[in-house]
């Protein structure tokens, strides 16, 4: 099961909404375990790109200061059915995940 | 830092000389006390994360850029923020808070394919400003908001 969920939506005037959710901790490493009082250690994404029919069209550079299970939404000028979107995340700890996904 | 402290004092000695010559020598008049309070509520700070980060470039402040943001936030753990920009070919989009620790949010790279439209939620520790700013071929541009975030909404 991807943790990226996406969402696209065609507008009236030929625009594409994409909007994604990624199942995320986004730790910023100065939380505290309730139970431990430990100091959770820093976990987020770090890397967000997001593809077009194999275009790259957003490249991101994202900080802990993003929500838990960050959501982001862009507009596409353009785009058809059965264009593919896929998008990929790397975070801080090297782990990634890459989810692909058709304009319907 | 220093530097700040530095611009402050002089800044604030400026200051208080004007507010003698304004009121004659009395306490300091409400205007010098309005402006006081600008000063120590200014986004210097900001200021200065955004020249490390852009190296001396100038940024200049824009009225095309629209920022959509709640103007109190009762949970300063999601706030959800629009940003989105009438100038012409946007490059990137950069969103900050002043008075997290570490203000950089994100720094999104768009491409021409894509509109000058950018959604996401925040994490804001204490009301602040957030600040947007938008690298064009023109040049940089920027603009702020402040956010109110209620007190509970710090464990973030």
């Amino acid at each position: 099961m991807s943790s990226i969920k996406i969402r696209t939506k065609r507008m009236e005037d030929g625009k594409t909404q994409i909007r994604m959710l990624i199942a995320h901790p986004m730790e910023h490493g100065r939380n505290r375990d309730p139970k431990t009082n430990a100091l959770i250690p820093a976990h987020f994404i770090q890397e967000l790109t997001i593809e077009h029919n194999k275009n790259i069209i957003i490249s991101g550079n994202t900080g802990a200061n993003i929500s838990k299970d960050p959501y982001f939404a862009f507009m596409l000028k353009g785009g058809n059915a059965g264009d593919k979107i896929v998008i990929s995340w790397v975070d801080n700890l090297g782990n990634e995940d890459i989810q692909e996904h058709v304009i319907k | 830092m220093t530097d700040n402290r530095r611009a402050f004092i002089k800044k604030s000695v400026a200051l208080s000389g004007y507010s003698i010559l304004a009121t004659g020598g009395l306490l300091a008049s409400p205007e010098a006390n309005a402006e006081w309070l600008d000063e120590t509520t200014s986004t210097q700070i900001l200021q200065q994360t955004l020249k490390r980060l852009f190296k001396d470039q100038k940024i200049i402040e824009s009225d095309q850029i629209d920022i959509q943001i709640p103007k109190t936030a009762e949970n300063g753990a999601t706030v959800p923020i629009t940003v989105t920009s009438s100038h012409r070919n946007v490059e990137s989009i950069a969103i900050l808070i002043e008075k997290n620790p570490i203000p950089l949010v994100a720094k999104f790279e768009l491409s021409p394919d894509l509109d000058p439209f950018v959604s996401a939620r925040l994490k804001i520790a204490e009301s602040s400003a957030v600040a947007v700013i938008v690298e064009t071929n023109e040049g940089f541009f920027t603009a702020s908001k402040k956010v109110i975030v209620t007190p509970g909404g710090c464990e973030i």
